[in-house]
């Protein structure tokens, strides 16, 4: 068993333009760490310094991880994670 | 070039119309691979605002497994801006990160008139592209 993650199209480009991937790990930091070794590059479209980059969405299984506890949330086997290109913009 | 079903084309605008002066925001999905507009989904404006848009990150999960499920793409991803030109800013150019989608910008600016005019936006690049309303 392991976590499971959801790759939106724009970052197919990290994983052989798999749509799925999988990692494990304890946190969502340290999934995004594991997930580093074998998708060199990912990690840094999805963090930025301590926190998440402002232009994702990530989800654990259907919850927007900024309303848990960010990459600190607890992760564990069977889990989904699910990224998402953050849709903004505006008139500036 | 985009091509639009009359009736989508409609929707945006009304819906443009309706949000004003707060910019409105949403999505055409259409079936996986075939370029074609199908489905009109109006999003929540989440910072309910005339100058910013966001999808609501909620709302954009479900949405986005919906169509993941019925094997469809958003085809067209479309906002207002309400005081300023349909040209898309550079926020939008920032935040633009599905190359394959039509980002549909309408200004609804001028009272009478609404402005309606589509481009890709590919690694910081935007193009304009013709629009073509059928029946």
């Amino acid at each position: 068993m392991a976590i499971e993650v959801r790759i939106p199209t724009i970052l197919r480009t990290y994983t052989d333009g798999a749509k799925q991937v999988e990692g494990t790990g304890s946190t969502l930091g340290e999934l995004f760490t594991d997930l580093e070794q074998r998708h060199g590059g990912l990690r840094d479209r999805l963090v930025d310094g301590g926190g998440l980059r402002r232009f994702v969405n990530v989800y654990l299984n259907d919850e927007d991880v900024r309303f848990l506890d960010g990459l600190e949330t607890p992760v564990k086997d069977g889990d989904t994670v699910t990224v998402l290109p953050a849709v903004a913009g505006g008139a500036r | 070039m985009l091509t639009i079903p009359r009736a989508l084309y409609d929707k945006i605008g009304a819906h443009a119309r309706a949000d004003h002066p707060d910019e409105a925001c949403g999505v055409l999905a259409g079936p996986a691979g075939s370029d074609r507009p199908e489905r009109f989904i109006a999003m929540m404006n989440a910072e309910r605002s005339p100058t910013f848009y966001r999808f609501d990150s909620a709302e954009q999960f479900r949405v986005w497994r919906e169509m993941d499920e019925a094997d469809e793409q958003p085809v067209v991803i479309y906002h207002s801006h309400t005081a300023t030109e349909a040209y898309p800013s550079r926020t939008d150019i920032s935040y633009a990160s599905e190359p394959q989608a039509h980002y549909v910008l309408v200004s609804t600016r001028d009272e009478k008139a609404t402005e309606f005019r589509s481009y890709r936006i590919v690694d910081g690049v935007v193009t304009e592209e013709p629009v073509s309303v059928v029946e």
